[in-house]
């Protein structure tokens, strides 16, 4: 019997939902998708106890409704062996993807700043990439030299820091000039099949949050 | 034998109390402290031991972890507080995660300006009995077990009575509706590891006061 595919239940657009759609693309899993476009439909799934903590994400996946974006990005990992041969590679994959999230978590909440707040905080987005977050990452890639980031074999962290990389790229296009392992990086991860085929045009993966999404997103979620 | 990990923050709750709730429970003793701001210097930053520049850091198994979430999930694992499967695990990530969230708020709310800073901790409490709560006393009635999953102590269960006592800090009738939980808090922390962190004199650390407050801003500049 086949499994059924699973479901993710969020608005049409990036948010909290693309890392999760990064990354069952990259270890090849089909999925569908229930786009929440308004109030009434997220009040459906909270209403009919659907959502623990009667928030999205959300996805149907091996007959559990699971919620919280690390813990569903965890499970997929794990299921699929992206996160590490033993609990230090696990635990180094998780260091990594937690400091990615952070820096993920600025471009999340970009559209959703006042538009005078939004050009500041480009440039605060670029400073903690240039500063704190890309020199850890070359380092790690110049220091064992190979093609992903821990244990020689693709992880979470390639896919989410490269899922960050592309984002930064679409708002500041040369931010990773100082920096030539992440360059290649870029390039090794992107060319995965599996990730070639969701960067490609007609795969699941959204575009840039634009107005008709921010107004989506404040429709479904505003009281 | 092995090493007593070490825990370097500041001297306070913030992102550090989970891991200490958890090490606790675990009956691990803690070794050095390193308090940041304390007569400290900046010494830790620029080390590499602190992989982005932040804390909490936990130096463990000849590890240098950082990122909460991470070093949680290492620790939970460790000492067999992570279920028993995959399905079991994904369960109290998701139980975790969120009593984390409820928790940050109280947390962040310390750093607001008078005024917000009350509703704040007004949200926070509304969202403890409205959201988080009601969610595990009917895990608790459905199952009719003493844990959250697995009928087994796990971290969901340390982070669960955590995030009441830091509620009910706020709010001493929290608990009123909610039967079932009041059950849970009396038997978690009648735990002899989790009752002895409860004591005086533990690694626990007070609610958060101005001085806290000042010496995290300086050190981390916000």
């Amino acid at each position: 019997m086949m499994a059924s595919k699973p479901k993710l239940h969020y608005p049409n657009g990036r948010g909290r939902m693309e890392s999760v759609r990064w990354v069952l693309a990259a270890a090849g899993v089909e999925f569908d998708e229930d786009f929440l476009e308004t109030k009434e439909q997220l009040q459906k799934l909270q209403d009919g106890n659907h959502l623990l903590f009667q928030q999205v994400p959300m996805v149907e996946i091996d007959g559990m409704k699971l919620v919280q974006t690390r813990s569903i990005l965890h499970y997929i990992a794990d299921k699929h062996h992206l996160f590490g041969k033993d609990l230090k590679e696990r635990t180094l994959i998780d260091m990594y993807v937690e400091g990615t999230l952070d820096l993920l978590e600025l471009i999340i909440m970009h559209p959703f700043l006042k538009p005078d707040d939004q050009q500041k905080e480009v440039v605060i987005m670029a400073q903690k990439a240039i500063i704190r977050y890309f020199p850890v990452f070359e380092k790690v890639l110049r220091g064992h030299g190979q093609r992903f980031l821990v244990g020689n074999q693709l992880s979470l962290a390639d896919i989410i820091l490269l899922q960050t990389i592309l984002a930064l790229e679409e708002k500041i296009p040369n931010i990773l000039s100082a920096f030539p392992h992440l360059q290649e990086f870029t390039v090794k991860i992107s060319n995965i099949p599996t990730i070639k085929k969701f960067l490609e045009p007609g795969s699941k993966k959204k575009p840039p949050p634009d107005d008709i999404y921010v107004r989506t997103v404040y429709n479904v979620f505003m009281p | 034998m092995a090493a007593k990990p070490k825990l370097c923050y500041f001297r306070g709750r913030g992102r550090m109390e989970s891991i200490r709730w958890l090490l606790a429970a675990a009956g691990v003793e803690v070794g050095p402290v390193w308090e940041k701001g304390e007569g400290l210097s900046g010494q830790e930053r620029s080390d590499g031991r602190l992989l982005f520049g932040q804390v909490p850091l936990v130096e463990i198994d000849g590890m240098a972890l950082t990122q909460t979430r991470a070093i949680l999930s290492y620790l939970a694992a460790k000492y067999n507080l992570h279920g028993k499967d995959l399905k079991e695990t994904v369960r109290i990530d998701m139980h975790a995660d969120g009593t984390l969230d409820l928790m940050m708020k109280v947390a962040a709310a310390a750093f607001k300006p008078p005024g917000e800073k009350e509703k704040s901790l007004a949200s926070a409490v509304e969202k403890a009995k409205t959201r988080y709560f009601p969610v595990f006393e009917k895990i608790l009635k459905d199952q009719g077990e003493d844990f959250l999953v697995g009928n087994k102590f796990s971290w969901a269960d340390i982070q669960l009575l955590e995030a009441i006592l830091m509620i009910e800090e706020l709010d001493a009738s929290v608990l009123s509706d909610f039967p079932l939980l009041q059950a849970f808090k009396t038997r978690i922390s009648n735990i002899p590891t989790i009752k002895k962190f409860l004591q005086p004199g533990s690694q626990r650390k007070p609610p958060p006061d101005s001085h806290y407050v000042k010496v995290a801003r300086t050190v981390l500049q916000f």
